[in-house]
């Protein structure tokens, strides 16, 4: 009598070591991507921020009207929400709406008429652009197709000045997406290089670093945000207060990753694989750059992904306050600022969708960072 | 243990010297001083002021003396306890700001308990509970309230309260209450409004704390010293309080070093959007108009709160944690 290993075909056995030698063999990201792919949640909201930024890159595509353009005549029309299914059958459509004037008020009260239809055509003719910059087009996802000039589609409604909140928040989403990204990769930039000279070299320029890091980390941060937003000239253009604010969100948010940074390299540099290199004759710069920093890349990766959000919240109070970005200047923040009135939005509730999509969006960043820190660490389990 | 408070005390000055400097910096970074602004609204106004009476301002608050004799003169007179004149208001900034000091404080302090008293009990039944029905809606609920800004939180409330209620929410008193002397009345008063605020201000803090209290938890429950205590016959409630809850504790009382200062410039957005008396929007308010010193001064007093929550944190984690204790005894 054999045991059961023993009786087992070899093919199985085979079947098993193949799959062994694969793990053993595969790179460290492709680790990382196995582990990460197990987090079907952290994998959807991947596909989501996909297509945020797919918004980032092409707003103009994706929005229905001009942004900027007002309309006394049309404002808080409310959402006209878009049907998929048309008398059974596939057909996009949006119910019409019809506006009369209170007698009392003197007011335009719009209602959405559901009897009265206009239908939705995809990549319709509307307002001409260049997209990305570089190709003329006049080519938009969405717009109404019914011909009638009369007839607008406004997916989110308008605001107190008859603006299209579907096509501002498009717009929106490119700023506040944006600053978020820039502000974090200005923060890897400092933190990894300060974190890198304090844990790499110790000594003076680690206690310098370290003591510039509790500080910055003791500041009230909201308080000083603020006061350095505000020191900010008044007479500065959009572009101008774009990068202050990026630079200021930054400056003070890079102190986290610095000391994830200055830990691993402490950690790292009693390695034997460090010692190794250094006797092979290897410089500084290459240990640090083709043998250190690899070994915590994805950390990095993983820490950056869950700043993103923080910045992105930082950015849309600021501009809620008034204090961030200013109008012209479009972002999700701008966009709030219409619903800092409460009887306004009693009257408009369709004005708190943006801050909807800041929560969306930072809870998709959230999800997918916390996947990413997981499968960060592929030998842990 | 006492060598540890003494030499966290002993920091303080050095570190309010440098905050003193950096709020100097900031408040001095703005083109043109206040008096500019104000000369500016004055003639668009349409009312003219001549030039003597500029060189009289000026001279008065010290606006033509080098950077450095400003920030000297400044410090003598906070270190003296007077923070100076509020240019706008003409009125000493002592009055603007003390009793919507007294507010921020409590108002953080609420907050601080709010978040205790529900993270802590959450994550305790989460731990003990682990991928229950119960445990995935905190869990849910939890990535939901970091996601959610403060503001947008107290917008959202607030629009329900006022289209479903009638009521709005905003300020800490009714009416009638809002110039009165202190007294029981008005601090009944005080406890009817700063619920909302409270549990606003609170609730991004106790979703990461309810998340720490259940991963730390979680981690104790496996260890040996449980299996222990359970084999020999221990009721579950009382094992589970007695010694893992304990041991759970420890790393979230470290939490308070960033937490409280978090709570004291977060309130600044909170009571900016439901209009409460607070400091906060003082500060704003003094910002846009370029009043320096009533700026300076809120900001000063950030920093001073920051420091001390991160004292009582320090003092808190020495009290519970003799290796820390040993440590700065060593030092």
């Amino acid at each position: 009598m054999s045991s059961p290993t023993a009786a087992a075909p070899p093919e199985a056995e085979l079947a098993a070591t193949a799959a062994e030698e694969r793990v053993s063999v595969a790179s460290n990201w492709t680790l990382v991507w196995w582990r990460f792919r197990k987090h079907r949640l952290a994998l959807f909201c991947t596909l989501l921020l996909i297509g945020f930024y797919l918004v980032v890159l092409v707003p103009d595509f994706f929005a229905t009207q001009d942004p900027e353009a007002t309309d006394a005549k049309q404002a808080f029309i409310p959402a006209q929400p878009l049907h998929l299914f048309n008398a059974g059958q596939l057909g996009l459509w949006a119910p019409a709406v019809a506006g009369k004037r209170n007698a009392i008020t003197l007011r335009m009260e719009w209602q959405v008429d559901e009897t009265r239809r206009i239908p939705v055509g995809v990549f319709v003719q509307g307002e001409p652009y260049k997209l990305l910059g570089l190709i003329e087009t006049d080519r938009h996802l969405l717009g109404p197709a019914s011909g009638d000039a009369k007839d607008r589609l406004y997916l989110l409604g308008t605001d107190r000045l008859g603006r299209d909140q579907w096509s501002r928040l498009m717009f929106g989403t490119r700023t506040s997406m944006t600053i978020g990204m820039i502000a974090v990769a200005f923060s890897i930039v400092l933190g990894v290089i300060l974190g890198g000279i304090s844990g790499y070299f110790g000594g003076l320029p680690d206690l310098i670093i370290q003591r510039l890091v509790e500080l910055l980390q003791s500041l009230p941060t909201i308080p000083i945000w603020l006061a350095l937003t505000a020191a900010l000239p008044q007479d500065w253009r959009p572009e101008q207060v774009f990068f202050a604010i990026t630079l200021i969100l930054s400056l003070l948010g890079w102190t986290t990753l610095a000391r994830e940074v200055r830990g691993r390299f402490l950690a790292l540099r009693e390695e034997d694989f460090v010692l190794a290199a250094e006797l092979a004759g290897c410089s500084r710069m290459r240990i640090i750059t083709r043998h250190m920093v690899p070994t915590f890349m994805s950390h990095i990766i993983a820490t950056s992904t869950l700043a993103i959000p923080v910045m992105i919240i930082n950015e849309t109070s600021l501009s809620f306050l008034g204090l961030g970005l200013r109008p012209p200047a479009i972002s999700w923040g701008v966009l709030l600022q219409e619903a800092q009135n409460i009887q306004t939005v009693a009257l408009a509730p369709w004005l708190l969708v943006p801050g909807l999509v800041v929560i969306v969006a930072v809870l998709a960043f959230n999800l997918v960072g916390d996947g990413l820190r997981d499968a960060a660490d592929p030998y842990t389990h | 243990m006492l060598r540890f408070i003494v030499q966290r005390l002993l920091l303080l000055p050095v570190l309010l010297f440098v905050f003193s400097v950096v709020v100097f910096i900031l408040i001095q970074a703005p083109p043109g001083d206040f008096l500019d602004s104000y000369l500016a609204t004055l003639a668009s106004s349409g009312s003219s002021v001549d030039e003597a009476q500029v060189v009289a301002l000026r001279q008065q608050f010290g606006l033509d003396e080098p950077v450095h004799i400003q920030y000297l003169r400044w410090m003598e007179h906070i270190l003296q306890g007077n923070l100076g004149l509020s240019l706008e208001y003409q009125r000493p900034n002592i009055e603007l700001i003390g009793e919507r000091l007294v507010l921020t404080v409590l108002l953080a302090l609420f907050s601080f308990v709010f978040t205790w008293a529900v993270a802590i009990p959450a994550g305790i039944f989460s731990a003990t509970h682990p991928h229950s029905g119960v445990d995935y809606i905190f869990t849910v609920l939890n990535y939901i309230g970091v996601a959610t800004p403060n503001f947008m939180l107290a917008l959202i409330l607030m629009w329900v309260a006022y289209s479903a209620l009638g009521l709005s929410v905003t300020g800490l008193f009714s009416p009638e209450f809002i110039d009165a002397p202190w007294g029981w009345a008005r601090f009944v008063d005080l406890l009817k409004h700063i619920w909302l605020p409270m549990i606003i201000l609170g609730v991004a803090g106790t979703a990461r704390l309810t998340r720490v209290m259940r991963a730390n938890l979680l981690d104790e429950m496996t260890k040996p010293y449980v299996v222990t205590a359970r084999a020999k016959g221990l009721s579950e409630w009382r094992l589970v309080l007695k010694y893992p809850v304990r041991l759970a504790l420890n790393p979230l009382v470290s939490t308070i070093g960033w937490y409280l200062p978090q709570l004291f410039s977060g309130s600044l957005i909170v009571a900016t959007v439901m209009n409460l008396p607070n400091i906060g929007p003082l500060l704003l308010r003094a910002l846009t108009s370029q009043d320096m010193y009533l700026a300076g001064s809120i900001l000063f007093i950030y920093c001073f709160l920051t420091i001390v929550g991160t004292l009582i944190s320090d003092i808190l984690l020495a009290l519970l944690d003799p290796r820390i204790r040993m440590e700065g005894a060593k030092a």
